[in-house]
Parts: structure tokens; C-alpha cells; sequence
């Protein structure tokens, strides 16, 4: 039987492999499923650019099961080592056993591996993926000594919103130009209104309400907000209001105060609520 | 707490700080008796006041002192406050007469303050610029006015409001207002020429009330249907039902130029009431606009020639192609949302960066379409000075005192494309300490804020991080022991280190500020650059990062100056405190040569990441030479690219609210940012660093 050794605190990796059976909802806004077969068919490896909260996630789940491929998500952080990524040995009663990390199963399998935010990952973590992420194509595991040929159904991708300022977080370049960017912004007003209908049931004129909210939140950027509302937070918005929560309420929880903690701020994202709705 | 001075130690000092405006007949005898009665902390208060006062004006400061200690009195520390804040607003812009008149009626200013149902532009207009920001997309300057109304670039709203007895009403009241005026661009009311037609009637200032009385309802009708919580205020507001003769304006089509159909019919006969929220037409706005536009127009144009450079025409082009742009506007269906278009050159999409979009987007407000000699790349592209000519090329001779620590410098000379060899002569000195308790008010005045940075820079402070394979250390490195037990099994030795330790991460980060001294930072600015930098330090001791402070300024390319404020290797200490409270408005804004200085300092510095941040109001500027404009840009540029290529970041914090318009070029679209309230810097800048670097 297989112990395996947890360091006590530590947290398990949050990694899934999953095929997708159902089509996860998902509007194009441009050219990005395109873009992102041609890459593909290409063996090119895939950054999703955007802010937060524009759909970069569910874009890649319905890639996913668009082309039936496993899909394989690593959320990064800063604690995340390069043996999280490729593997490490385990001991068992009595002898090591090799456990492949996220990014070597899902080479194997062919499958679509998701790096999110990987700027938070360290940089050095970030740097084992340079030979996949190049003609290569190939994942050298050295404590097994052992050279992973990716198939070409693997692809790699990852998800960077360049809304940091933090000159701590910037991606490196030898990373960045591996990678066919695509760029996400939030979509159209008509576009917007018709994702946030059916991912919360909301009746149109609540969802246009919210969609003139979310660009007057997206004129202060820059201007005393660091991001506007994005569509997650619309959706979330909706949500609520859909189960009878007032909209002035529920746009305060769920957007004024995702976005500041100013209290003036707060104040003018209120009245922009009370005056759309 | 310290005894209070008595009435001859507050004359000294009076007669030190008002010595310009007293005289023989005029003594601080009697305002120093009265301010004898106040308590030490109150008696501390005044004089601080005057002292900040003093730099704006003099008599100014004068008539604040012989006010001060009744007022005092009356009014509590905080409100007194507010009011001098307020008396200090009315003498920058209205002069000294209303300044002085707000300190003698300290009265009035108390029973406004007390009517708890009265809403005031000082104390609306921070969440109201916000609100209207949102609303516009694109920033309008606020200000005060006895009549609202608007230039279409600033909105002028009434000093307070207090028509309902509910403060809510008063504040809504407001928002209505500037939405109002906000419309008058948005929805046309300036594309008629409204000053051509009031002129035209043998009573101009009638025609002019009914015709804003007719632009007003067309435009709430308009309102109405984009916000409908707007709507219902209004229509709980508005008291009465609009005359049924104007209905035509409640049209979701109609157009200023129904307003003025209108005025003809009813100009003998028909008399506006009054309503919560009337407006005025601003006499000046075609001048502004037409000023607006054709500087929008060129902008666009020289971002459309940028466009066009990074998209060449495709190889395949069968002919020339002309690098003609159009537009395709898809008019949204109640044309009232936000107008979406569609950028093509020659045939093809293109993209358009979010300079172009804002651009188009407001042209496209002002003037309800594009014409197409909108879009036209400009020959050139770049920036819209006018092209000067460069200054005399010429040897330099460093002037009389050159002690020997003076560094040269090249300067980038955008026309020739080529650096001007040792161009600039620059020197550091140190700053003259002040004894003026400066920072310790700072201190005192911030007190809240300061313990908030402070908790915030904590949580900064680099978390620990599990160092793994350690010799020493306190848990067991699993992945090191088990690597060792396959070692083991193969053979080999069990290697020494199989611990874990926790450790605090070394941030690893030096980072340099650089201040403008220019003249122009004269008064409020220069407060706000001392109380951010006494802040900033405040908090940066917490962080542990190397930090350090030099101020620039200077007059021609021979006296570019560098003033040390606080050196990497300078402790924060009292005597940088004073250096501190000793900045001083100089001189002009040579960029370049400072920037390439504090470069090579920065350089000398071993960290991982180095910043230098750029604390400035307004672009690069120097005197009667060609440093102006488009050349001083440039070379400004050049030395930050220089920066980059020395592996140091470069980031801009400004208050010049045209910022816009020059930044973006020079630090790149992420790395500047603009505090557009002075009041505000100083809690701001601490702030921006620790995002910065979070
Ligand atoms: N184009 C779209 N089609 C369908 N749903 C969308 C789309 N864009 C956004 N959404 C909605 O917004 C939510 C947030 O999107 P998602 O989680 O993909 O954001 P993200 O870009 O991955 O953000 P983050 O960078 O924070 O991870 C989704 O759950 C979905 O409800
Ligand atoms: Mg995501």
C-alpha cells in the first residue's frame, strides 16, 4: 500500500484533471476559439492575457471540452516549487515510488494543462516549462532522469492579467515570447448583457442596468479604482437580486465593495447603483 | 500639556510671522492678548496655520490671526478646519478680498455648517468628481459658481445646497445638477450656436433662461430614460408637472434644435418656473469646445499615425495601399448607450489602443459623428508641440564656485538624433535642515493614517517562506528525506540536510525618490510633497526596504541642481526629518540630466530590483531654452530608457491632471499614476509604493 508522506500543515495541490462532459456556456467576443485552434493545431502554447474576472477560465474550460481534451488546472502561488509541477518521489512501506506532478500527467496524457496567474508562481518555477513551451515540446524530469515527449494533443496554457503594477510581478520575457497571446477585454454592452441573462436567469432590464454600472466602474480606472467592475461581479450581482435581494443591496455587497474600501469611493459606486436602477 | 505662551512670547513670534504687514499703527499687540486666552494645543494650532498661511500671502495670514482666537472659540478644531481650508479655496480663486472676508465672517461659515440639512461643494464635490468621472468617461474639473453651468470641460455648481430639509434630497440635488450638465455635451446641446441665437432677440438674458429651461427639460427627458433612478428622484423632486406646451422636448428624438423651435413660438409668452435644479448657459463654452476639439483632433491624429506604424500594409497589397482609416459607427439600438464603433484601414480592423477609443469616443459626443478629416494620421505623429528649434550648440563654462563636485551630462537631442556631449553641468548639495517643527505637525495631523500605513506596510513585510533543505531548522523536509532514502537504497550517503526553516523573505529592493522642486510647486504643492515624503518614510521604516530622497530642480543646462535629502546610507533620523521640512520651491524641471544623475547612484546600489519614483507636477520644462515641449520629452524619455537599460524601473506619481497627454510616452502606459487631488498626495503616495511592490 502507498503511504503518502503529507508534510503536516501542507496543503494538497489544487489540481483537477477533468473531461468535460457538458458544454460550459461561453460567448465569443472576438477571434480568440479561432486563434486558439490555430495555435493549437500549430503546437504553439497559448497565454490568456485580461483582467480579472473576463472569462479566461471558462474560455479555457469550453476549449476543453470543444476539443474533448482532458483539462488539467494548476492555480499558482508563490510557494510553488518546480517538483509541484513535475513530480516528486514518495515513500512507500518499503521502497520510493514517483509520483508525476500536474504538468507531467497531463504531458502524458495529452491533455490541456492550465496555468492560472502564473506571475504569482516563483521564477524559478516558472522556467521548467521553457523547453515544452518551445519547438521542443519535451518536459526533462531530472531526478527520474527521464525526457517527457509531449504528443501534440498536449497543450499548455496560461492566464496573466497585466493589471499588476507591482514590479515584483512582471513575466519574464524569455517566458512571455514563448506564447500566442490572447488578449481579453470585458465584451459589448449587448454582449455582456446576454452573459449575465443566462448565467444568473436575471431579466433584461436588470442585466443592461448592470451593464451601464459596470462601465461607469470602468471609467474610474485609473482614476481612484485600480480595476472596474468585471463581469464576474455582475454576474454575482444578479445572482442576487434574482433571489429578491434590493439592487442597491446587493450591487454594495457585491460590487462596490469587491472594488474599494474608500469610503468615498463606496459612496460614488452607491449612487451609481441607485441611479441605473 | 505644555503651558500656554503668554501674550509677549505670541507677539515675538507674530511680529516674526506677520513682520511684512504690520506696522507702526498696525502691531500684533492686540491679536497676541487675545490669542493669550487659548490653550497651549489651540495657541500651537493658530500659529502653525499661520505659518502655512503666510506662505500664500501675508495679509491673508493676518486677517486669519485676528480672527483666530474667537473663532476658535466657536467653531472647535476640526470645523476651524474646514474653515480656513475653505478661506484658503476662496483666496486662490477669487483673490484676496473674498479670502480675507471668509476669515472675518467666521460666523456665517459656523451657521452654515450647523444647518444639518445643508450640503456643501467642499464637502459633496470629492464623491460628486468621482460620480461624474464614471459618468463621462473622461475626467471634468469641478468647481464653484454662484449659477451652475458648464463650458462642456468644467462643470460649475452652486457653493451649497439646501432647498430640502432631508441632506440626501440636497445631495441628489447636486448629482442632478451635474448630470445636467454633463448631458449638455453628451446630447448636443452646443452643436447649435446658442450665444448667436439669444443675441438675436431684443432681450438676450430672457432668451438665454427659457432657452436652458428648454435644454433642461429635453435633457432630463433624455436622463430619464438612461438612469431611471434618476428619473424617480426627479420626479419626486421636481414640484409640478413641466409646462404641457414644451412636451415636444420629452421626445426620446428630440434635438437642440427643437429647444430652439421652441423659443420662437414661446419667447413673448411664456415664463419658466423655477425648478431645484436650473442651470445657466455658459457664455465661454463654444471657445472651450472649439479649443477641445481641434486639440482632440490632432491628438487623434498623431495616434492614428502611430496606429498606422505598427500596422504596415500587408505584403500581398495589390496596390499602394492609401492608409486611409474609417469608421463604422453600429448606432445602439435606443442611441442613448454608449457608442460602439468599428476602426478599418484601408478595408481592414484594426484594434484601437484605449488612447484612440477615448478619443473617437469623445469626439464622437461632441459632434454626433466622425468626419472624415478626423481620420487622418498625422505626417509626423508624435506629440502635439509645435517643433522648436533646438538651442545654440555651444561650449559651456562652468560658472564662478565650481567646487569641484560638478557632474556632466549628456542631454538627447531628438532632431539630430544624437546626445549633446557633456550638455549639462550638474551639482548635488544638501538641503538646508528647517527648524520649523514641520514634520513633527505632519506626525500629529496623520496620526490615524500613519498607524493604518503602518499595518499595512506590516503585512508587506514579506511573510516567512519555508526555506527547504536545511542543516538547521525546525520541522522535517519530507522531500529532502525521502530524495534521502532513495539515496540511501542506492547506495549513497543520507545527505545532511533534511530540515525545513521558516524565514523572513528579504525584499531585496532598493528604491530612489526623486522630487520636484521646480518653482511651480509653490505653496499647497509643496506641503503635499513634504507631508508625502515624511509619510512615506514613516512607513518605509516598517518595510526595512533602502530608500532615499533627493529633490531636483535647476535653470538652464549649466545649473541643473540635486539636492540631497536623504542618502541610501542615511538613517531616518531628525536631521532628515528637517531636510525634509527644508524643500523649497526652486527653479524649472530639467528632467533629463536628473533622472541620468540619480541613474548612476541607483546603479551603485546592490539590489535585485531597483525603482526610481518620480514625484513631479507637471512635464520637463526649463528656462528661455528649447528644453520646452517636444525636445525636453524627448530627452526625458531617452535618460529613462537609459534607466531601464540599467536595470532600474522607473514609475511616475503626478498631480499634472494633462498627465495623459505626455506620460503614457515616457513611462510607458502602467507606470505612472495621478493623485489629482493635491489635499490627497501625501496619504497617496505611501500607498502607491506599497502596491508597487506588494
Ligand atoms: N465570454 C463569456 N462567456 C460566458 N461567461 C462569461 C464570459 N465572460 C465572463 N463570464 C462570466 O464571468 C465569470 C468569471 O469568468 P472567469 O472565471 O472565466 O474569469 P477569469 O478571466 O478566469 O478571471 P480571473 O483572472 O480572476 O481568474 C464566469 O463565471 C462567467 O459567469
Ligand atoms: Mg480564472
Amino acid at each position: 500500500m502507498v503511504t503518502r508522506l503529507t508534510p503536516p500543515g501542507a496543503q494538497p495541490l489544487p489540481t483537477e484533471a477533468r473531461l468535460i462532459r457538458n458544454e460550459p456556456y461561453y460567448e465569443a467576443v472576438g477571434g480568440e476559439i479561432a486563434l486558439f485552434e490555430a495555435a493549437r493545431a500549430s503546437c504553439l502554447p497559448v497565454l490568456l492575457k485580461g483582467p480579472t474576472g473576463c472569462g479566461k477560465t471558462r474560455f479555457i474550460e469550453h476549449m476543453a471540452w470543444r476539443l474533448q481534451r482532458p483539462l488539467i488546472t494548476v492555480s499558482c502561488h508563490d510557494d510553488l516549487t518546480a517538483a509541484d509541477l513535475v513530480g516528486r518521489y514518495l515513500i512507500t512501506a518499503n521502497e520510493t515510488l514517483w509520483v508525476d506532478g500536474p504538468l507531467a500527467r497531463a504531458v502524458r496524457s495529452g491533455a490541456i494543462c492550465y496555468l492560472d496567474e502564473v506571475v504569482e508562481a516563483r521564477r524559478d518555477t516558472t522556467v521548467v516549462i521553457h523547453p515544452l513551451a518551445d519547438d521542443r515540446r519535451i518536459l526533462p524530469m531530472e531526478k527520474r532522469g527521464e525526457l517527457l515527449q509531449a504528443p501534440p494533443e498536449f497543450q499548455l496554457v496560461m492566464s496573466y492579467n497585466p493589471g499588476y503594477q507591482s514590479v515584483l510581478k512582471e513575466l519574464k520575457h524569455s517566458t512571455r515570447q514563448r506564447f500566442v497571446a490572447i488578449e481579453f477585454r470585458y465584451p459589448d454592452a449587448s454582449l455582456e448583457e446576454k452573459i449575465i441573462r443566462s448565467e444568473s436567469a436575471a431579466d433584461s432590464a436588470t442585466a443592461s442596468a448592470l451593464v451601464r454600472l459596470a462601465q461607469m466602474t470602468r471609467n474610474l480606472k485609473g482614476n481612484g479604482l485600480d480595476e472596474g467592475a468585471s463581469t464576474r461581479l455582475l454576474v454575482h450581482a444578479a445572482k442576487l437580486i434574482t433571489r429578491g435581494i434590493p439592487a442597491a443591496a446587493a450591487c454594495h455587497g457585491a460590487i462596490a465593495e469587491a472594488l474599494s474600501d474608500d469610503p468615498e469611493m463606496l459612496r460614488a459606486i452607491d449612487e451609481f447603483a441607485a441611479s441605473v436602477f | 500639556m505644555n503651558a500656554p505662551l503668554s501674550a509677549a512670547e505670541l507677539g515675538k513670534r507674530l511680529d516674526y510671522l506677520l513682520g511684512p504687514v504690520l506696522s507702526s499703527r498696525r502691531t500684533a499687540a492686540p491679536l497676541a492678548q487675545a490669542l493669550s486666552a487659548l490653550d497651549r494645543q489651540q495657541q500651537d494650532f493658530v500659529l502653525h496655520w499661520i505659518e502655512v498661511i503666510d506662505r500664500s500671502n501675508y495679509e491673508l495670514a493676518y486677517q486669519f490671526a485676528a480672527a483666530a482666537a474667537e473663532a476658535l472659540g466657536q467653531l472647535g478644531a476640526s470645523s476651524a478646519e474646514a474653515w480656513i481650508i475653505h478661506a484658503m479655496d476662496a483666496y486662490d480663486r477669487e483673490g484676496l478680498f473674498r479670502g480675507s472676508e471668509v476669515f472675518r465672517q467666521f460666523d456665517l461659515f459656523r451657521r452654515q455648517a450647523a444647518d444639518s440639512h445643508a450640503v456643501t461643494f467642499a464637502e459633496y464635490a470629492p464623491v460628486l468628481e468621482l460620480f461624474v468621472c464614471g459618468l463621462a468617461g473622461r475626467r471634468l474639473k469641478l468647481e464653484i459658481a454662484d449659477e451652475a453651468k458648464t463650458d462642456t470641460e468644467t462643470l460649475f455648481l452652486p457653493p451649497r445646497i439646501a432647498l430640502f430639509p432631508d441632506k440626501a434630497d440636497n445631495c441628489a440635488v447636486y448629482r442632478i445638477l451635474a448630470v445636467l450638465l454633463w448631458a449638455q455635451g453628451r446630447y448636443g446641446s452646443w452643436q447649435a450656436d446658442l450665444g448667436a441665437a439669444c443675441a438675436a432677440r431684443p432681450d438676450p438674458a430672457r432668451a438665454a433662461a427659457l432657452l436652458a429651461h428648454f435644454e433642461g427639460l429635453r435633457l432630463e427627458a433624455r436622463i430619464a430614460r438612461l438612469f431611471p433612478g434618476i428619473a424617480r428622484t426627479m420626479a419626486r423632486l421636481r414640484g409640478g408637472e413641466p409646462d404641457p406646451r414644451c412636451a415636444g422636448l420629452v421626445s426620446a428624438n428630440a434635438t437642440v434644435g427643437d429647444s430652439l423651435a421652441l423659443l420662437d413660438r414661446l419667447y413673448d409668452s411664456f415664463n419658466p418656473p423655477a425648478l431645484p435644479w436650473s442651470f445657466s448657459l455658459h457664455p465661454g463654452t463654444n471657445a472651450v469646445r472649439s479649443a477641445r476639439l481641434a486639440r482632440e483632433r490632432s491628438e487623434l491624429a498623431a495616434a492614428l499615425a502611430a496606429l498606422m506604424r505598427q500596422h504596415p500594409p500587408p505584403e500581398s497589397a495589390a496596390a499602394a495601399p492609401e492608409g486611409r482609416f474609417s469608421i463604422e459607427t453600429g448606432q445602439s439600438a435606443d442611441a442613448d448607450g454608449a457608442a460602439e464603433f468599428e476602426l478599418r484601414l484601408d478595408g481592414r480592423s484594426v484594434t484601437p489602443p484605449a488612447e484612440v477609443v477615448q478619443l473617437i469616443d469623445s469626439l464622437l459626443q461632441d459632434l454626433g459623428e466622425i468626419p472624415d478629416d478626423c481620420l487622418q494620421a498625422a505626417g509626423g505623429g508624435g506629440y502635439r508641440e509645435k517643433d522648436e528649434d533646438a538651442e545654440q550648440t555651444g561650449d559651456i563654462t562652468p560658472d564662478g564656485g565650481h567646487d569641484g563636485s560638478a557632474y556632466f551630462y549628456d542631454e538627447w537631442d531628438y532632431k539630430r538624433r544624437h546626445y549633446r556631449k557633456n550638455w549639462c553641468v550638474l551639482r548635488e548639495t544638501d538641503i538646508e535642515p528647517a527648524d520649523d517643527g514641520f514634520a513633527v505637525a505632519t506626525l500629529a495631523r496623520y496620526r490615524p493614517q500613519i498607524a493604518q500605513l503602518k499595518r499595512s506596510f506590516e503585512a508587506l513585510r514579506g511573510e516567512d517562506r519555508l526555506l527547504k533543505r536545511q542543516s538547521g531548522g525546525d520541522d522535517i523536509d519530507f522531500d529532502a528525506l525521502v530524495e534521502g532514502c532513495v539515496d540511501l537504497k542506492t547506495g549513497m550517503e543520507l545527505p545532511e540536510r533534511l530540515l525545513t526553516r521558516r524565514h523572513k523573505a528579504e525584499r531585496n529592493l532598493a528604491a530612489l525618490f526623486m522630487v520636484d522642486m521646480s518653482g511651480s510647486t509653490k505653496g499647497w504643492v509643496n506641503d503635499a510633497e513634504r507631508e508625502s515624503l515624511v509619510m512615506l518614510c514613516e512607513a518605509l521604516e516598517v518595510l526595512g526596504d533602502r530608500y532615499a530622497i533627493y529633490g531636483f530642480s535647476g535653470v538652464t543646462r549649466q545649473r541643473c541642481e540635486i539636492y540631497r535629502i536623504k542618502r541610501f546610507d542615511d538613517a531616518y533620523d531628525d536631521t532628515v526629518r528637517r531636510r525634509i521640512a527644508g524643500i523649497t520651491p526652486r527653479d524649472y524641471t530639467r528632467m533629463g540630466a536628473a533622472i541620468r544623475h540619480l541613474t548612476t547612484l541607483l546603479d551603485a546600489v546592490d539590489a535585485r530590483t531597483k525603482l526610481l519614483v518620480t514625484l513631479s507636477d507637471g512635464k520637463p520644462d526649463d528656462y528661455s531654452d528649447h528644453y520646452r515641449g517636444k525636445y525636453g520629452i524627448e530627452d526625458t524619455r531617452q535618460a529613462l530608457i537609459e534607466a531601464h537599460h540599467a536595470g532600474i524601473k522607473p514609475f511616475c506619481i503626478t498631480i499634472d491632471q494633462e498627465a495623459r497627454d505626455y506620460l503614457p510616452q515616457l513611462y510607458g502606459p502602467a507606470n505612472w499614476t495621478l493623485v489629482d487631488n493635491v489635499e490627497r498626495l501625501p496619504l497617496k503616495v505611501a500607498d502607491i509604493y506599497r502596491r508597487l511592490t506588494a
